[in-house]
Protein backbone atom coordinates (compact mmCIF):
# COMPACT_ATOMS: atom_id res chain seq x y z
CA UNK A 1 0.00 0.00 0.00
CA UNK A 2 1.75 3.09 -1.04
CA UNK A 3 1.56 5.79 1.86
CA UNK A 4 -0.21 9.13 1.99
CA UNK A 5 2.77 10.95 2.71
CA UNK A 6 6.29 9.70 0.90
CA UNK A 7 9.49 10.98 1.50
CA UNK A 8 12.46 9.86 -0.86
CA UNK A 9 15.49 11.21 0.08
CA UNK A 10 14.76 13.88 2.36
CA UNK A 11 17.50 16.22 3.24
CA UNK A 12 17.45 19.18 4.86
CA UNK A 13 19.97 21.75 6.18
CA UNK A 14 19.52 24.74 8.57
CA UNK A 15 22.62 27.12 7.68
CA UNK A 16 25.10 24.49 7.49
CA UNK A 17 24.08 21.90 9.53
CA UNK A 18 22.20 19.39 7.75
CA UNK A 19 19.19 18.32 10.20
CA UNK A 20 17.72 15.38 8.42
CA UNK A 21 19.55 13.06 6.67
CA UNK A 22 18.78 10.77 3.15
CA UNK A 23 14.88 10.19 5.13
CA UNK A 24 13.13 7.59 3.02
CA UNK A 25 9.63 6.69 4.88
CA UNK A 26 5.87 6.20 3.95
CA UNK A 27 3.59 6.51 6.00
CA UNK A 28 -0.04 4.92 5.99
CA UNK A 29 -3.27 6.58 5.80
CA UNK A 30 -5.51 6.17 8.49
CA UNK A 31 -3.25 5.26 10.90
CA UNK A 32 -1.34 6.70 14.01
CA UNK A 33 2.18 7.12 13.17
CA UNK A 34 4.52 7.60 16.23
CA UNK A 35 7.80 9.41 15.67
CA UNK A 36 10.72 8.66 18.76
CA UNK A 37 13.98 9.61 19.04
CA UNK A 38 16.04 11.65 21.44
CA UNK A 39 16.06 15.59 21.56
CA UNK A 40 17.76 17.09 18.58
CA UNK A 41 17.44 13.56 16.63
CA UNK A 42 14.99 15.96 13.91
CA UNK A 43 11.65 14.09 14.45
CA UNK A 44 9.93 17.46 14.95
CA UNK A 45 12.04 19.18 12.05
CA UNK A 46 10.55 15.94 9.65
CA UNK A 47 7.16 16.74 11.05
CA UNK A 48 7.43 20.37 10.19
CA UNK A 49 8.76 19.33 6.92
CA UNK A 50 5.47 17.56 5.90
CA UNK A 51 2.77 20.84 6.06
CA UNK A 52 5.92 23.31 5.13
CA UNK A 53 5.98 24.85 8.31
CA UNK A 54 9.80 25.13 7.92
CA UNK A 55 9.63 27.40 5.34
CA UNK A 56 9.17 30.32 8.12
CA UNK A 57 12.31 29.02 9.47
CA UNK A 58 15.38 31.48 7.99
CA UNK A 59 18.25 29.77 6.33
CA UNK A 60 16.34 26.28 5.48
CA UNK A 61 17.43 24.28 2.82
CA UNK A 62 15.54 21.01 1.68
CA UNK A 63 16.33 18.61 -1.27
CA UNK A 64 14.75 15.62 -2.05
CA UNK A 65 11.28 15.06 -2.55
CA UNK A 66 7.85 15.19 -0.28
CA UNK A 67 5.33 14.07 -1.61
CA UNK A 68 1.27 13.86 0.36
CA UNK A 69 -1.47 11.85 -2.20
CA UNK A 70 1.29 11.81 -5.24
CA UNK A 71 1.47 15.48 -5.05
CA UNK A 72 4.93 17.02 -4.80
CA UNK A 73 4.46 19.46 -1.84
CA UNK A 74 7.59 21.55 -2.61
CA UNK A 75 7.04 21.82 -6.70
CA UNK A 76 6.11 25.41 -7.70
CA UNK A 77 2.34 25.53 -8.54
CA UNK A 78 1.77 23.79 -5.12
CA UNK A 79 0.03 26.26 -3.12
CA UNK A 80 1.49 25.87 0.75
CA UNK A 81 -2.29 27.51 2.02
CA UNK A 82 -4.05 24.80 0.18
CA UNK A 83 -1.44 22.61 1.33
CA UNK A 84 -1.67 23.59 5.49
CA UNK A 85 -5.02 23.04 4.82
CA UNK A 86 -5.04 19.64 4.05
CA UNK A 87 -2.33 18.68 6.66
CA UNK A 88 -2.52 20.35 9.91
CA UNK A 89 -0.95 20.84 12.75
CA UNK A 90 -1.08 21.07 16.99
CA UNK A 91 1.94 22.33 18.38
CA UNK A 92 3.85 21.36 21.72
CA UNK A 93 2.73 24.36 23.35
CA UNK A 94 -0.87 25.24 23.33
CA UNK A 95 -1.27 28.53 21.04
CA UNK A 96 -5.57 29.26 21.14
CA UNK A 97 -5.81 33.21 19.84
CA UNK A 98 -7.10 35.54 22.14
CA UNK A 99 -10.48 35.80 21.16
CA UNK A 100 -13.14 33.95 22.30
CA UNK A 101 -13.38 29.70 22.13
CA UNK A 102 -15.72 30.21 19.21
CA UNK A 103 -14.09 32.79 16.66
CA UNK A 104 -10.99 30.39 17.74
CA UNK A 105 -12.43 27.60 16.39
CA UNK A 106 -14.42 29.56 13.76
CA UNK A 107 -11.08 30.83 12.65
CA UNK A 108 -9.96 28.05 10.15
CA UNK A 109 -13.08 28.03 8.28
CA UNK A 110 -13.80 31.61 7.94
CA UNK A 111 -10.38 32.08 6.29
CA UNK A 112 -11.53 29.39 3.61
CA UNK A 113 -14.18 31.59 3.28
CA UNK A 114 -17.28 30.18 5.58
CA UNK A 115 -19.33 33.13 6.43
CA UNK A 116 -22.70 31.58 6.73
CA UNK A 117 -23.25 31.82 10.73
CA UNK A 118 -25.21 28.47 10.62
CA UNK A 119 -22.93 26.93 8.78
CA UNK A 120 -19.33 27.96 11.06
CA UNK A 121 -21.75 27.40 14.56
CA UNK A 122 -22.24 23.77 12.78
CA UNK A 123 -18.36 23.43 11.90
CA UNK A 124 -17.63 24.57 15.42
CA UNK A 125 -19.87 22.29 17.30
CA UNK A 126 -18.81 19.35 15.51
CA UNK A 127 -14.82 20.28 15.79
CA UNK A 128 -15.65 20.92 19.30
CA UNK A 129 -17.07 17.26 19.60
CA UNK A 130 -14.11 15.52 17.80
CA UNK A 131 -11.61 17.41 19.53
CA UNK A 132 -14.12 16.04 23.13
CA UNK A 133 -14.08 19.16 24.62
CA UNK A 134 -17.86 20.35 23.64
CA UNK A 135 -19.29 19.73 26.79
CA UNK A 136 -16.65 21.65 29.09
CA UNK A 137 -16.95 24.74 26.98
CA UNK A 138 -20.86 24.39 25.14
CA UNK A 139 -21.62 27.33 27.36
CA UNK A 140 -19.00 29.49 27.55
CA UNK A 141 -18.62 29.61 23.58
CA UNK A 142 -18.35 32.99 23.67
CA UNK A 143 -15.84 33.81 26.75
CA UNK A 144 -11.82 33.99 26.25
CA UNK A 145 -9.75 30.96 24.99
CA UNK A 146 -7.13 32.09 27.58
CA UNK A 147 -8.67 31.89 30.55
CA UNK A 148 -9.39 27.92 29.78
CA UNK A 149 -6.83 24.73 31.82
CA UNK A 150 -3.47 24.13 29.51
CA UNK A 151 -5.89 20.78 28.52
CA UNK A 152 -8.41 22.47 27.73
CA UNK A 153 -6.36 24.88 25.35
CA UNK A 154 -4.38 22.21 23.79
CA UNK A 155 -7.80 20.39 22.82
CA UNK A 156 -9.29 23.30 21.79
CA UNK A 157 -6.06 23.68 19.50
CA UNK A 158 -7.19 20.19 17.97
CA UNK A 159 -10.52 21.10 17.47
CA UNK A 160 -9.31 24.44 15.30
CA UNK A 161 -7.12 22.26 13.58
CA UNK A 162 -10.01 19.90 12.79
CA UNK A 163 -13.04 23.04 11.83
CA UNK A 164 -10.54 23.30 8.85
CA UNK A 165 -11.09 19.15 7.83
CA UNK A 166 -7.77 18.03 6.86
CA UNK A 167 -6.64 15.03 6.06
CA UNK A 168 -3.59 14.66 7.96
CA UNK A 169 -2.90 15.86 11.78
CA UNK A 170 0.41 16.37 12.60
CA UNK A 171 0.57 16.31 16.63
CA UNK A 172 4.34 17.89 17.46
CA UNK A 173 4.64 16.85 20.93
CA UNK A 174 1.25 17.99 21.93
CA UNK A 175 0.90 16.36 24.95
CA UNK A 176 4.46 16.85 26.77
CA UNK A 177 3.66 20.51 28.58
CA UNK A 178 0.33 18.81 30.28
CA UNK A 179 -0.70 16.79 33.48
CA UNK A 180 -1.54 12.81 33.23
CA UNK A 181 -5.45 13.51 33.05
CA UNK A 182 -5.49 16.01 30.02
CA UNK A 183 -2.71 13.74 28.50
CA UNK A 184 -5.21 10.39 28.69
CA UNK A 185 -7.99 12.36 27.39
CA UNK A 186 -5.64 13.23 24.57
CA UNK A 187 -4.49 10.07 23.64
CA UNK A 188 -8.39 8.77 23.90
CA UNK A 189 -8.94 11.78 21.27
CA UNK A 190 -6.03 10.58 18.94
CA UNK A 191 -7.29 6.67 18.66
CA UNK A 192 -10.91 8.24 17.89
CA UNK A 193 -9.22 10.70 15.15
CA UNK A 194 -7.85 8.06 13.43
CA UNK A 195 -10.92 7.03 11.84
CA UNK A 196 -11.23 9.78 10.11
CA UNK A 197 -7.64 11.52 9.77
CA UNK A 198 -4.02 9.91 9.43
CA UNK A 199 -2.16 11.49 12.65
CA UNK A 200 1.22 11.70 12.87
CA UNK A 201 2.83 12.33 16.10
CA UNK A 202 5.99 13.42 17.58
CA UNK A 203 6.32 12.62 21.43
CA UNK A 204 9.34 11.87 23.69
CA UNK A 205 6.96 9.32 25.74
CA UNK A 206 7.61 6.21 25.04
CA UNK A 207 4.57 4.56 26.55
CA UNK A 208 2.54 7.10 24.50
CA UNK A 209 3.74 5.69 21.34
CA UNK A 210 3.11 2.30 22.35
CA UNK A 211 -0.41 3.05 23.89
CA UNK A 212 -1.95 4.68 20.63
CA UNK A 213 0.45 4.50 17.66
CA UNK A 214 0.05 1.46 14.65
CA UNK A 215 3.69 2.72 13.35
CA UNK A 216 6.63 4.01 15.25
CA UNK A 217 9.46 5.46 13.19
CA UNK A 218 12.33 6.02 15.08
CA UNK A 219 15.08 8.75 14.96
CA UNK A 220 18.89 9.15 15.68
CA UNK A 221 21.00 12.09 14.68
CA UNK A 222 18.67 13.35 11.94
CA UNK A 223 18.66 9.81 10.73
CA UNK A 224 15.82 7.77 10.28
CA UNK A 225 17.14 4.68 11.90
CA UNK A 226 14.14 2.31 11.95
CA UNK A 227 10.03 2.13 10.91
CA UNK A 228 8.00 -0.59 11.56
CA UNK A 229 3.98 -1.43 13.14
CA UNK A 230 4.56 -0.73 16.93
CA UNK A 231 4.49 -3.76 18.29
CA UNK A 232 7.77 -4.84 16.19
CA UNK A 233 9.83 -1.47 16.87
CA UNK A 234 8.89 -2.18 20.47
CA UNK A 235 9.31 -5.97 20.86
CA UNK A 236 11.68 -7.06 18.56
CA UNK A 237 13.96 -4.10 16.97
CA UNK A 238 15.69 -4.94 13.92
CA UNK A 239 18.53 -2.14 14.62
CA UNK A 240 20.99 -2.38 17.55
CA UNK A 241 20.37 1.50 17.80
CA UNK A 242 16.66 1.23 18.30
CA UNK A 243 17.15 -1.30 20.82
CA UNK A 244 19.09 0.63 23.15
CA UNK A 245 17.16 3.26 22.61
CA UNK A 246 13.57 1.94 23.78
CA UNK A 247 15.18 -0.10 26.66
CA UNK A 248 16.63 2.98 27.74
CA UNK A 249 20.25 2.98 27.52
CA UNK A 250 20.36 6.78 26.57
CA UNK A 251 18.37 9.12 25.27
CA UNK B 1 30.46 43.41 69.35
CA UNK B 2 31.67 43.04 65.99
CA UNK B 3 28.82 42.27 63.90
CA UNK B 4 26.94 44.76 65.59
CA UNK B 5 29.15 47.96 64.27
CA UNK B 6 29.40 46.18 60.80
CA UNK B 7 25.12 46.21 61.18
CA UNK B 8 25.01 49.96 62.55
CA UNK B 9 28.02 50.91 59.48
CA UNK B 10 25.03 49.33 56.83
CA UNK B 11 22.72 50.80 57.97
CA UNK B 12 24.16 54.08 57.93
CA UNK B 13 24.77 53.40 54.74
CA UNK B 14 21.08 52.66 54.16
CA UNK B 15 19.83 55.70 55.30
CA UNK B 16 22.34 57.68 53.19
CA UNK B 17 21.65 55.88 50.08
CA UNK B 18 18.04 56.55 50.91
CA UNK B 19 17.95 60.08 52.05
CA UNK B 20 19.66 61.47 48.53
CA UNK B 21 17.02 59.35 46.55
CA UNK B 22 14.25 61.12 47.89
CA UNK B 23 16.16 64.28 47.79
CA UNK B 24 16.44 63.62 44.01
CA UNK B 25 13.10 62.43 43.85
CA UNK B 26 12.34 65.53 45.49
CA UNK B 27 13.96 67.64 43.35
CA UNK B 28 12.75 66.36 40.26
CA UNK B 29 9.08 66.69 41.45
CA UNK B 30 9.45 69.84 42.52
CA UNK B 31 11.06 71.10 39.07
CA UNK B 32 7.92 69.70 37.69
CA UNK B 33 5.68 71.43 39.97
CA UNK B 34 7.53 74.79 39.15
CA UNK B 35 7.07 74.73 35.95
CA UNK B 36 3.62 73.36 35.11
CA UNK B 37 2.57 75.87 38.24
CA UNK B 38 4.78 78.75 37.06
CA UNK B 39 3.54 78.80 33.23
CA UNK B 40 -0.62 78.54 34.41
CA UNK B 41 0.36 80.86 37.14
CA UNK B 42 1.51 83.26 34.17
CA UNK B 43 -0.16 82.18 31.09
CA UNK B 44 -4.42 81.78 32.47
CA UNK B 45 -4.72 85.27 33.20
CA UNK B 46 -4.32 86.00 29.27
CA UNK B 47 -6.57 83.46 28.17
CA UNK B 48 -9.38 84.90 26.60
CA UNK B 49 -12.26 83.90 24.77
CA UNK B 50 -11.10 86.78 22.09
CA UNK B 51 -7.33 84.94 22.25
CA UNK B 52 -9.00 81.49 20.89
CA UNK B 53 -11.61 82.46 18.75
CA UNK B 54 -10.15 85.71 16.59
CA UNK B 55 -7.09 86.76 14.55
CA UNK B 56 -5.00 89.42 15.46
CA UNK B 57 -5.26 92.48 13.85
CA UNK B 58 -3.18 95.86 13.87
CA UNK B 59 -6.16 97.78 13.22
CA UNK B 60 -8.50 97.19 16.47
CA UNK B 61 -4.82 96.42 17.56
CA UNK B 62 -5.99 92.86 19.25
CA UNK B 63 -3.91 89.39 19.43
CA UNK B 64 -6.27 86.57 18.58
CA UNK B 65 -4.55 82.91 18.33
CA UNK B 66 -6.95 81.08 16.21
CA UNK B 67 -5.17 81.09 13.15
CA UNK B 68 -2.25 79.42 14.47
CA UNK B 69 -4.47 77.10 16.36
CA UNK B 70 -6.41 75.90 12.71
CA UNK B 71 -2.59 75.73 11.26
CA UNK B 72 -1.58 73.26 14.19
CA UNK B 73 -5.12 71.16 13.69
CA UNK B 74 -3.95 71.32 9.78
CA UNK B 75 -0.56 70.26 10.08
CA UNK B 76 -2.05 67.72 12.44
CA UNK B 77 -4.19 66.48 9.42
CA UNK B 78 -1.55 66.59 6.82
CA UNK B 79 1.19 64.99 8.48
CA UNK B 80 -0.84 62.12 10.34
CA UNK B 81 -3.22 61.26 7.09
CA UNK B 82 0.55 60.61 5.25
CA UNK B 83 2.58 59.38 7.97
CA UNK B 84 0.31 56.68 9.57
CA UNK B 85 -0.32 54.80 6.49
CA UNK B 86 3.46 54.81 5.07
CA UNK B 87 5.23 54.13 8.59
CA UNK B 88 2.58 51.17 9.70
CA UNK B 89 2.91 49.34 6.30
CA UNK B 90 6.48 49.97 5.87
CA UNK B 91 6.71 48.41 10.09
CA UNK B 92 4.40 45.47 9.09
CA UNK B 93 6.58 45.05 5.48
CA UNK B 94 9.43 45.07 7.64
CA UNK B 95 8.49 42.68 10.64
CA UNK B 96 6.17 40.18 8.76
CA UNK B 97 7.44 39.80 5.27
CA UNK B 98 10.95 41.37 4.64
CA UNK B 99 13.21 37.93 3.93
CA UNK B 100 16.55 39.48 3.46
CA UNK B 101 17.53 40.15 8.28
CA UNK B 102 20.40 42.26 7.34
CA UNK B 103 18.31 44.29 5.45
CA UNK B 104 15.67 44.59 8.15
CA UNK B 105 18.45 45.31 10.70
CA UNK B 106 20.30 48.17 9.05
CA UNK B 107 16.96 49.77 8.16
CA UNK B 108 16.10 49.68 12.05
CA UNK B 109 19.64 50.78 12.99
CA UNK B 110 18.86 53.62 10.26
CA UNK B 111 15.19 54.65 11.69
CA UNK B 112 16.33 54.30 15.23
CA UNK B 113 19.57 56.81 14.49
CA UNK B 114 16.99 59.18 12.49
CA UNK B 115 14.52 59.57 15.69
CA UNK B 116 17.90 60.79 17.30
CA UNK B 117 18.47 63.99 14.66
CA UNK B 118 17.89 67.69 15.97
CA UNK B 119 14.37 68.60 14.17
CA UNK B 120 16.03 71.72 13.27
CA UNK B 121 17.94 69.51 11.18
CA UNK B 122 14.91 68.13 9.43
CA UNK B 123 13.49 71.87 8.49
CA UNK B 124 16.74 72.15 6.83
CA UNK B 125 16.26 69.25 4.57
CA UNK B 126 12.45 69.87 4.29
CA UNK B 127 13.45 73.79 2.89
CA UNK B 128 15.80 72.55 0.59
CA UNK B 129 13.88 69.74 -0.58
CA UNK B 130 10.25 70.33 -0.52
CA UNK B 131 10.49 74.33 -1.21
CA UNK B 132 13.81 74.65 -3.41
CA UNK B 133 13.53 71.78 -5.14
CA UNK B 134 10.00 70.82 -5.24
CA UNK B 135 9.32 74.24 -5.24
CA UNK B 136 6.08 74.07 -2.83
CA UNK B 137 5.69 77.43 -1.57
CA UNK B 138 5.89 77.47 2.79
CA UNK B 139 3.33 76.74 3.97
CA UNK B 140 1.46 73.78 5.94
CA UNK B 141 2.31 71.16 3.21
CA UNK B 142 5.75 71.72 2.96
CA UNK B 143 5.57 72.08 6.85
CA UNK B 144 3.44 68.66 7.19
CA UNK B 145 5.82 66.65 4.93
CA UNK B 146 8.78 67.98 6.71
CA UNK B 147 6.93 66.34 9.74
CA UNK B 148 6.13 63.16 7.63
CA UNK B 149 9.91 62.79 7.72
CA UNK B 150 10.83 63.48 10.95
CA UNK B 151 8.07 61.31 12.40
CA UNK B 152 8.32 58.67 10.02
CA UNK B 153 11.41 56.84 12.09
CA UNK B 154 9.30 57.40 15.54
CA UNK B 155 5.98 55.72 13.73
CA UNK B 156 8.15 52.65 12.26
CA UNK B 157 10.08 51.71 14.70
CA UNK B 158 7.07 51.70 17.42
CA UNK B 159 4.96 49.67 14.97
CA UNK B 160 7.79 47.56 14.72
CA UNK B 161 7.77 47.04 18.75
CA UNK B 162 3.63 46.75 19.27
CA UNK B 163 4.43 43.88 15.95
CA UNK B 164 7.09 42.26 17.81
CA UNK B 165 4.95 41.89 21.23
CA UNK B 166 2.50 39.35 18.92
CA UNK B 167 3.65 35.97 20.02
CA UNK B 168 5.20 34.25 17.22
CA UNK B 169 2.70 30.98 18.66
CA UNK B 170 -0.29 33.13 16.74
CA UNK B 171 1.83 33.57 13.34
CA UNK B 172 2.39 29.65 13.23
CA UNK B 173 -1.27 28.64 14.47
CA UNK B 174 -2.85 31.28 11.90
CA UNK B 175 0.14 29.81 8.87
CA UNK B 176 -0.99 26.59 10.04
CA UNK B 177 -4.32 26.49 9.58
CA UNK B 178 -4.07 27.66 5.95
CA UNK B 179 -4.14 30.78 6.41
CA UNK B 180 -1.74 33.31 4.07
CA UNK B 181 0.64 36.00 5.06
CA UNK B 182 -1.72 39.11 4.61
CA UNK B 183 -5.14 37.28 5.95
CA UNK B 184 -2.48 36.19 9.10
CA UNK B 185 -1.74 39.98 9.42
CA UNK B 186 -5.18 41.31 9.10
CA UNK B 187 -6.63 38.73 11.50
CA UNK B 188 -3.89 38.05 14.56
CA UNK B 189 -1.12 40.19 14.61
CA UNK B 190 -3.29 43.69 13.44
CA UNK B 191 -5.84 43.41 16.19
CA UNK B 192 -3.09 42.13 18.89
CA UNK B 193 -1.20 45.06 18.29
CA UNK B 194 -3.50 47.66 17.86
CA UNK B 195 -3.16 49.52 20.98
CA UNK B 196 0.62 49.95 21.24
CA UNK B 197 0.03 51.03 17.40
CA UNK B 198 -2.38 53.55 18.11
CA UNK B 199 -0.56 54.79 21.21
CA UNK B 200 2.22 55.70 19.34
CA UNK B 201 0.34 57.58 16.51
CA UNK B 202 -1.08 59.77 19.27
CA UNK B 203 2.47 60.11 20.75
CA UNK B 204 3.75 61.48 17.69
CA UNK B 205 0.67 63.88 17.55
CA UNK B 206 2.93 65.00 20.42
CA UNK B 207 5.55 65.48 18.75
CA UNK B 208 3.80 67.23 15.95
CA UNK B 209 1.75 69.71 18.61
CA UNK B 210 5.58 70.28 20.06
CA UNK B 211 7.77 70.60 16.94
CA UNK B 212 9.04 74.19 16.16
CA UNK B 213 12.29 74.31 14.70
CA UNK B 214 11.29 71.98 12.17
CA UNK B 215 8.72 74.25 10.93
CA UNK B 216 10.68 77.28 10.91
CA UNK B 217 11.68 77.28 7.20
CA UNK B 218 9.40 75.07 5.64
CA UNK B 219 5.59 76.23 7.21
CA UNK B 220 6.30 79.73 8.16
CA UNK B 221 4.97 82.42 10.28
CA UNK B 222 1.77 83.43 8.58
CA UNK B 223 -0.61 84.24 11.60
CA UNK B 224 -3.54 85.33 9.37
CA UNK B 225 -6.40 82.99 9.08
CA UNK B 226 -6.70 80.37 5.97
CA UNK B 227 -8.77 77.52 5.05
CA UNK B 228 -7.38 74.25 5.25
CA UNK B 229 -6.99 74.74 1.28
CA UNK B 230 -5.45 77.97 1.15
CA UNK B 231 -3.04 77.29 4.26
CA UNK B 232 -1.23 74.60 2.19
CA UNK B 233 0.41 77.26 -0.19
CA UNK B 234 0.86 79.48 2.14
CA UNK B 235 2.89 81.01 5.36
CA UNK B 236 1.28 79.57 8.48
CA UNK B 237 3.01 79.81 12.05
CA UNK B 238 1.77 76.63 14.27
CA UNK B 239 0.98 77.16 17.85
CA UNK B 240 4.71 76.86 18.83
CA UNK B 241 5.89 78.77 15.98
CA UNK B 242 3.79 81.52 17.13
CA UNK B 243 4.86 81.27 20.86
CA UNK B 244 8.03 82.19 19.53
CA UNK B 245 7.12 85.14 17.10
CA UNK B 246 5.27 86.40 19.72
CA UNK B 247 7.99 86.03 23.04
CA UNK B 248 10.68 87.31 20.38
CA UNK B 249 9.88 89.25 17.89
CA UNK B 250 7.20 91.09 19.17
CA UNK B 251 7.85 91.03 23.12
CA UNK B 252 4.27 89.74 23.71
CA UNK B 253 5.22 87.68 26.54
CA UNK B 254 1.88 87.36 28.16
CA UNK B 255 0.39 86.06 24.86
CA UNK B 256 3.30 83.33 24.70
CA UNK B 257 2.51 82.17 27.75
CA UNK B 258 -1.20 82.08 27.11
CA UNK B 259 -0.05 79.71 24.10
CA UNK B 260 1.93 77.86 26.24
CA UNK B 261 -0.78 77.11 28.89
CA UNK B 262 -2.72 75.38 25.49
CA UNK B 263 0.21 73.78 24.86
CA UNK B 264 0.28 71.82 27.83
CA UNK B 265 -3.45 71.73 28.18
CA UNK B 266 -2.88 69.92 24.73
CA UNK B 267 -0.38 67.81 25.58
CA UNK B 268 -1.90 66.67 28.80
CA UNK B 269 -5.00 65.93 26.78
CA UNK B 270 -3.02 63.83 24.51
CA UNK B 271 -1.39 61.72 26.81
CA UNK B 272 -4.52 60.94 28.43
CA UNK B 273 -6.07 59.77 24.92
CA UNK B 274 -2.76 57.46 24.39
CA UNK B 275 -3.24 56.08 27.39
CA UNK B 276 -7.36 55.87 27.07
CA UNK B 277 -6.50 54.04 23.60
CA UNK B 278 -4.13 51.85 25.24
CA UNK B 279 -6.72 50.44 27.46
CA UNK B 280 -9.66 50.38 25.63
CA UNK B 281 -8.09 48.55 22.62
CA UNK B 282 -6.12 46.41 24.62
CA UNK B 283 -8.03 42.56 23.30
CA UNK B 284 -10.35 41.33 26.09
CA UNK B 285 -8.78 38.03 25.55
CA UNK B 286 -4.93 38.93 26.44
Amino acid sequence: MAGIIETKDLDLWYGEKQALHSINIEIPDHQVTALIGPSGCGKSTFLKTLNRMNDLVEGVRIEGLVSYNGIDIFAPGTDVTWLRRQIGMVFQKANPFPMSIYDNVAYGPRTHGIKNKGELDGIVEQALKDAAIWDEVKDRLKSSALGMSGGQQQRLCIARALAVKPDILLLDESTSALDPISTSKIEDLIGELKKEYTVIMVTHNMQQAVRISDKTAFFLLGEMVEFGGTDQIFSAPKNKKTEDYISGRFG
Amino acid sequence: MKTQGRSFGRKAKDALLRGLMYLCAGITCALLVFLIGYIFFRGIPNLSWQLISTQSSYRTNTIGILPNILNTLYIIIVSMAIVVPLGVCAAIYLTEYAQNKKVVRLISFATETLTGIPSIIFGLVGMLFFIQVLGLKPGVLAGGLTLVVMVLPTIISNTTESLKTVPDSYREGALALGSGKWHMVRTVVLPNSIDGIVTGCILAIGRIVGESAALLFTAGFGLVLNDFITAMSSSSATLTVALYVFASERGEIGVAFGIATILMILTFILNLAANFAAKKLKRKGA
